[in-house]
């Protein structure tokens, strides 16, 4: 897609939802240099959502859809989880099919996408909680990952099923006492980001979303890198405030709390080789770009 | 004014002409050829324009599935992977087909069984998925024989459901279940089924359409909702999520949705008759005695017939060509005049007469058996046993060269 298809004719302009009026005169499509800024001023970005207040599910996605490096023509996959209660008020295409099967699903409509579009660039990216991504979905996470799907694959790390109530999930810490752990759970929290290094992931990072920035970041990386190499995995994340008993003031600083050196939540990445040579050059190239542009703009004001 | 975006009569990259499927199928001529079932299913997909085919083995399908691998690397199909389990492939599909891909896959007992959680998504989906069922035994003790009980729970999935007798009924109506299943007022999935070995592995005279011709391709676009591939803007679609049930508008909204899929189903209706040539095909409609039947049932039920009409007892055949849309009127209407209906089946609970008890009136006509199950074969005899048992016709039937 790009913007121009979403032109709406200028006769009818007037009498179109707010809504579209809105998208066509300050979407942030076709822009190359989006990111977390623009939020707030664009209407393809969240503006509600469903999520509990102040859970940070929903600052993770605010960032997550203002850095799709080219959401024109991005499509998402969700699972069932409290993720699934945004996706309704985001404008790009997603599905929610099952729970568990996002990677089964993202493997598909690559393939798919690759067929029907052989010029054109797509993204496809998964986004998930930790229950869909490593307990029940943890065979098509992995399944995808061994055969080098390019696309990238978000988890939510809430530490646990947040949609049914909080019960124990894999990427839950040991010893924490949960529905469905009477006495604690008894293994250690599934070491995933490991497991997709191993697996063929070529980008992995392990972070939380307390930074606007670094998420901005790590999404570009993760998105450029699934579409030139192949899959990426990124873990956030996303505490589940209700759950752990915070209120809703209370997530970024558990966020920060988690993320200190010697935390589980320490910013942890991991690039292939191949990744790195690509990653260099997209900042060669954008260095360029941003020369030349300067160059133009002091040309314009001399 | 012609139609200046049809692909009618240009070739794809391997040389075959996109032909109109009506004359593809009624007028093009025919070749005959003795093939397995597996390899007309290879056949009938060399010719379907597919874009996405995802396989997983389980008997008796793997042959198929391993055929339309060599399509893939003959250059005939998009793409072709093998999948992590029959939920992956079936998921695998769902991408694919939101995508905007024609799809294919196939499967078989506990396949189709580990897979359930996905067709009534790929309905709810309206995702024109075609899926072929080389049906054989769910159940423990493990066998891989044929069996159709895996039918019956496709029955209530929202798919289209189809029951193949022989390979020629395959050949034709893979590529004519695209026709259907991809009309934008039905634009549902078809599970095209058979029974597994019976069909699969016997080899038969299969009249085939030329090889050098193939489907139209599938237009996403005309799909009744969204193609997932952003060539469209996306709406937001409600204020509410979804799951939220005490929001009034959002339950009707599911409500009435699930009566739109079993509505497409009806609407399917029209599209099958007209492609399969009715939903069901008679013989001796006016006969005391039918046999109702679906799959390789009808073609046990047509020999019992001929047994018996060599014993001067006259028996008619109504053979259900598509379980879902359920020909209710036509069956009706067939079985009016019988006094007494027998329902072969392979499989042990007997779902097809239990649908054929609440379709007529006076149910109690209807005779639910023989069954074989288990994967067993179904010998003529038994039927004609069944019959002359029931209705006091018999003297000393010995089912002829089957000791025990
Ligand atoms: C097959 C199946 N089993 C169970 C459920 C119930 N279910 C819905 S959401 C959910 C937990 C989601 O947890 P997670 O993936 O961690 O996401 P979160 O809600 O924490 O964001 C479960 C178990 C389901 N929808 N489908
Ligand atoms: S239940 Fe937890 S994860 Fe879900 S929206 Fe509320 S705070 Fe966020």
């Amino acid at each position: 897609m790009s913007k121009e298809k979403i032109k709406i004719s200028e006769d009818l302009f007037d009498i179109m939802p707010s809504d579209y009026q809105d998208l066509v005169k300050s979407s942030t499509y076709g822009k190359e240099d989006r990111g977390w800024k623009d939020i707030g001023t664009s209407k393809e970005l969240i503006e509600q959502h469903s999520l509990c207040a102040g859970c940070p599910e929903s600052m993770a996605f605010r960032y997550i859809l203002a850095s799709l490096p080219n959401p024109e023509d991005t499509v998402m996959v969700g699972s069932t989880g409290c993720t699934s209660l945004v996706f309704p008020m985001v404008a790009v295409h997603n599905i929610h099919s099952l729970f568990g099967n996002q990677n089964a699903i993202a493997s598909g409509l690559k393939r798919a996408l690759s067929v029907r579009f052989p010029d054109r660039t797509k993204d496809v990216v998964v986004l998930a909680g930790d229950g869909a991504t490593v307990d029940i979905g943890l065979d098509m996470t992995l399944q995808a990952w061994f055969r080098q799907e390019k696309f990238t694959t978000i988890c939510f790390d809430n530490e646990l099923y947040a949609n049914t109530g909080g019960q124990e999930s894999g990427l839950m810490q040991k010893g924490f006492v949960a529905k469905m752990a009477p006495v604690g759970k008894l293994f250690e929290k599934v070491r995933l980001p490991e497991i997709a290094r191993e697996s063929g992931c070529h980008y992995v990072v392990n972070c939380t979303v307390s930074k606007p920035s670094l998420v901005e970041k790590v999404i570009r990386n993760a998105v450029h890198i699934a579409r030139e190499i192949g899959p990426t995995y990124l873990q956030l994340y996303t505490p589940c405030i209700l759950e752990i008993g915070k209120n809703s003031m209370e997530g970024l600083q558990e966020m920060r709390d988690s993320e200190k050196p010697t935390e589980r939540f320490a910013y942890k990445e991991y690039v292939s080789e191949p990744a790195k040579q690509l990653l260099a050059e997209l900042a060669a190239k954008d260095k360029e770009r941003k020369a030349a542009a300067k160059q133009l703009a002091g040309q314009a004001t001399a | 004014m012609a139609d200046t975006r049809s692909v009618i009569g240009t070739q794809n990259k391997k040389g075959q002409t996109f032909t109109d499927t009506w004359k593809m199928m009624n007028e093009a001529p025919r070749t005959p050829s003795f093939f397995t079932g597996s390899e007309v299913i290879k056949e009938a997909l060399r010719r379907a324009s597919c874009d996405v085919m995802i396989a997983y083995p389980i008997t008796p399908q793997s042959e198929a599935a391993a055929l339309i691998g060599e399509l893939f690397a003959e250059g005939y199909i998009g793409d072709y992977f093998r999948g992590e389990s029959e939920f992956a492939v079936m998921s695998q599909c769902a991408g694919a087909a939101f995508g905007g891909a024609r799809v294919f896959t196939t499967t078989a007992g506990p396949g189709t069984m580990r897979a359930m959680e996905n067709f009534p998504m790929w309905s709810g989906a309206r995702l024109p998925i075609q899926m072929i069922v080389t049906c054989r035994g769910i159940n423990s003790p493990l066998s891989i024989q044929p069996d159709t009980l895996e039918i019956a729970y496709l029955l209530n999935t929202g798919m289209l459901v189809w029951h193949a007798e022989t390979a020629q009924d395959f050949f034709d109506w893979i590529l004519k279940g695209y026709m259907v299943s991809e009309e934008p007022d039905v634009h549902l999935p078809l599970a095209l089924c058979c029974d597994g070995f019976f069909v699969t592995h016997t080899k038969d005279v299969v009249n085939l359409t030329p090889a050098d011709m193939c489907l139209p391709p599938y237009d996403p676009y005309r799909s009744p909702v969204p193609c997932m591939d952003m060539e469209c803007p996306p709406v937001r679609m409600m204020r509410d999520p979804f799951v939220m049930k005490s929001n009034y508008i959002s339950y009707a909204t599911h409500a009435s949705w699930q009566q739109e899929i079993w509505a497409a189903v009806e609407r399917s209706r029209k599209h099958s008759i007209h492609w399969l040539d009715g939903l069901i095909d008679t013989e001796n409609t006016d006969a005391d005695i039918m046999i109702v039947a679906s799959g390789t049932a009808v073609s046990q039920g047509r020999e019992a017939i001929r047994l018996l009409e060599e014993e001067g007892v006259r028996c008619g055949l109504v053979k259900v060509k598509t379980l879902r849309p359920w020909p209710e009127e036509e069956i009706r209407e067939a079985t009016k005049n019988a006094k007494h209906i027998f329902v072969p089946e392979f499989n042990v609970t007997g779902w097809l007469a239990k649908e054929i008890k609440a379709t007529i009136p006076n149910h109690e006509r209807v005779h639910a058996g023989p069954h074989v199950c288990g994967g067993m074969t179904m010998p003529p005899e038994i039927i004609v046993n069944e019959i002359k048992t029931t209705l006091g016709l018999h003297k000393s039937f010995v089912m002829a060269g089957r000791g025990s």
